[in-house]
């Protein structure tokens, strides 16, 4: 928990020395002995799985750029020769490939994981913003890393995704011109789009450095979402080693035996089947669709009947997320014990899923083809367009409206005086 | 409480496999629309311990080799990867595919242009083991100029380019039928009911357009067309089966040891499972949580 004293005493003289000089060792022990909530469940677990998905992409990452030519004539080729004639190649490729889908389902589950328990609220604000940082890095990084194969997708998408800069009033146009490096998607913007794919995840590991020294000053959040007394903290809390060690340990190994089966069973699954043809600017794909982690947001961004509406509703719709502790009001974090938010927390669940779903649809589609509907405004009734709409609107009012009233009027269950008090027997309680 | 942890971990299962599950629905939704869904080649290579037929390889080559390979070029073939482990003409007496006679004699059938290493003129030799499989145009615009203005797409990594890959390239080459009255064709287009697309514009007959879409590339595939060397009887089924099972190759060559990988890497992590929840229970034996 936060502050707490640092039990290491260095045993022999070498570690004397450097404990003076450089306490790297302590540092690490400080870290390894870390008092962490005992009740901590296995959604607890989705911090470590995100720290070796980064070290995965970082590494695997590192060899395909040994192997990579990120020029508009050999980069689709560079790519073919890493999946046939370098030694294992394939291997890494489809490592990387599933690796940002696996993050992107990690990130997600460790995002509602702070929601639903509160993670983010006093005095953990600064875990959870720099948390925003790294999610929007995150997305920023997996775009740029989607263009290198130099696919169909990856020019379209890439494509698309300028353009949206390019939809900002007055400056918008330069903009575009700039981070292209020249008018449409051409070699320089591949190139430009190398150079930050590659310096982007390091970035990504500043911020995750940064947002555990938030936790450890901070200290974790709990299921029961109460912070720990100070003289309760021997009884409430274990050493990180080795209990949550081994704990997050069983959770990688199982998170791994899933994407193991991705990329050994089913490595393009994920992808989009256009991404194998070749780039041609002179061809567009029937339907240009991002990579499903991004379908959420690329749903939110059509559902604005003005383009630099939907630029900025997007780009909101990940905003809202930085100012969530000052949006929601109410004193309890978790919300175990706010039945009324956890109900809105579900429904927000479905909306997420729904607009993913949406967003890989075609706007004009029927939802429900064959049933009778009307035009309303700019569009039927019974499309994908109205339903985005919905998801949409509720997807803001969970935030903006949700949150701030529902703290104020809902009445909370009765919140347990310790973490214990939960999990250990009523009697075992009072002894401990 | 040991239920409630029971169920929060069975929770994360279901979630795992909900994303799994979503991403599974997703895919065929991204697929293109108006085509008819491909028939199942059932092919040697599907399900998890699905591996290549050598002997349909080595057909579905002849087919590439006699019929493809006059308008579609495989870039990212070479003649050596024929002779590569679980490839059509892979021995175990020749680990390096270049010295496999098979592989060299059938690159030598080949002509490739370079030039004279003294002079610099243009010229035609021989096909090595080294030699990527040639294209048969100079270059797109030819390609594209040749063929009413559509390029012959390259075929390296067809299977995967296409959703359901395998069998889509067997359903299309095999699935020319007739179009139906009320279609209007225009010259130089063919009606292939599995090829995407939307009919509708083109469409006078009664009731809905039919699925399907138009294709530059007329039937190629004959019964009899290609006399197969085992003696396999070369329906258009079968060509269009042997050469969708070559393309399966050249598109993903990597595909068995990729499984065969697979299967180790999962035996593992599934006994470090095991071991590790084995810890996990000893370490946090009697520790309430």
């Amino acid at each position: 928990m936060s502050n707490h004293e640092s039990t290491y005493v260095p045993k022999t003289a070498v570690e004397r020395w450097l404990d003076t000089r450089l306490p790297i060792v302590r540092f690490g022990m400080d870290y390894a002995n870390l008092p962490t909530p005992r009740n901590l469940n296995y959604w607890w677990t989705f911090g470590g799985i995100l720290a070796i998905c980064l070290m995965t992409q970082i590494i695997t990452g590192i060899v395909l750029a040994m192997h990579y030519t990120p020029h508009i004539d050999m980069a689709f080729a560079s790519v073919e020769r890493i999946m046939r004639d370098v030694p294992g190649g394939w291997l890494i490729r489809y490592v990387h490939a599933n690796g940002a889908s696996m993050f992107f389902i990690a990130v997600y589950l460790h995002m509602l994981r702070g929601l639903y328990y509160g993670s983010y609220k006093a005095p953990r604000e600064m875990i959870w913003i720099v948390g925003c940082v790294i999610f929007f890095l995150m997305i920023a990084t997996a775009f740029l890393g989607y263009v290198l194969p130099w696919g169909q997708m990856s020019f379209w998408g890439a494509e698309v995704i300028t353009n949206l800069i390019g939809a900002i009033p007055v400056v918008g146009e330069p903009i575009l011109v700039w981070l292209r490096g020249g008018p449409a998607i051409d070699n320089a913007t591949l190139n430009r789009f190398f150079s930050l794919h590659y310096l982007l995840p390091f970035v990504i590991l500043g911020c995750v450095v940064l947002h555990l020294w938030a936790l450890h000053a901070a200290g974790q959040n709990n299921p029961v979402g109460i912070l720990i007394p100070k003289d309760r903290e021997k009884k409430d809390t274990l050493p990180f080693h080795p209990y949550f060690t081994v704990k997050d340990g069983f959770a990688i190994i199982l998170f791994f035996i899933m994407f193991a089966v991705f990329v050994f069973y089913n490595p393009n699954a994920l992808g989009h089947a256009d991404n194998y043809i070749p780039a041609n600017p002179l061809v567009t794909p029937a339907h240009i669709v991002p990579e499903w982690y991004m379908l959420p947001f690329y749903a939110i961004l059509r559902a604005v009947p003005d383009k630099f509406g939907g630029v900025v509703a997007m780009f909101a719709a990940i905003g809202v997320l930085f100012v969530l502790p000052w949006l929601d009001t109410s004193k309890v974090r978790s919300m175990r014990y706010r039945p009324t938010m956890k109900t809105f927390f579900i429904i927000f669940l479905f909306v997420c899923f729904g607009l993913g779903w949406c967003g890989a649809q075609l706007p004009d589609a029927p939802v429900v083809p064959g049933m009778p509907s009307f035009n309303l405004i700019d569009g039927q009734l019974n499309s994908y367009l109205w339903l985005t709409r919905f998801l949409t609107i509720y997807y803001f009012v969970f935030f903006i409206v949700l949150m701030p009233l529902v703290g104020l009027k809902e009445k909370p269950l009765l919140i347990p005086a310790t973490i214990s008090e939960p999990v250990l027997p009523t009697t075992e309680a009072e002894k401990v | 409480m040991n239920n409630e942890k029971k169920m929060s971990f069975r929770k994360i299962i279901a979630c795992a496999v909900a994303a799994a599950g979503i991403v599974a629905v997703a895919s065929p939704a991204l697929a293109a629309g108006g085509a008819k869904h491909p028939r199942d080649g059932g092919f040697s290579f599907n399900g998890p311990f699905g591996t290549f037929d050598q002997g349909q390889l080595q057909r579905g080559y002849k087919v590439y080799r006699e019929v493809c390979s006059s308008c579609h070029g495989m870039d990212h073939v070479h003649f050596r990867n024929l002779g590569d482990k679980h490839g059509p003409f892979w021995n175990p007496a020749y680990p390096n595919p270049n010295d496999n006679p098979v592989v060299k004699a059938l690159a030598k059938e080949i002509q490739v242009a370079d030039i004279d290493s003294e002079t610099g003129e243009s010229l035609m030799r021989d096909a090595t083991t080294a030699d990527k499989f040639p294209n048969p145009y100079p270059n797109a615009t030819a390609a594209a100029a040749g063929n009413g203005g559509a390029a012959p797409p390259d075929l390296s990594v067809m299977a995967k380019a296409r959703h359901d890959g395998a069998n889509y390239i067997y359903s299309l080459l095999s699935g020319y039928v007739a179009p139906p009255k009320g279609l209007k064709i225009a010259p130089g287009q063919n009606y292939n009911p599995y090829m995407s697309g939307d009919l509708t514009p083109f469409w006078e007959g009664k009731g809905p357009a039919p699925k399907g879409g138009f294709i530059a590339m007329p039937p190629q595939l004959t019964n009899g067309q290609v006399t197969y060397d085992d003696g396999t009887e070369a329906t258009v089924d079968q060509m269009a089966k042997d050469v969708a099972a070559f393309i399966m190759w050249t598109s993903e060559p990597k595909m068995v040891e990729r499984k065969q990988a697979g299967f180790g890497v999962l035996i593992f992590l599934l006994m470090f499972a095991g071991i590790t929840y084995a810890s996990y229970r000893k370490i946090w034996k009697g520790v309430a949580h």
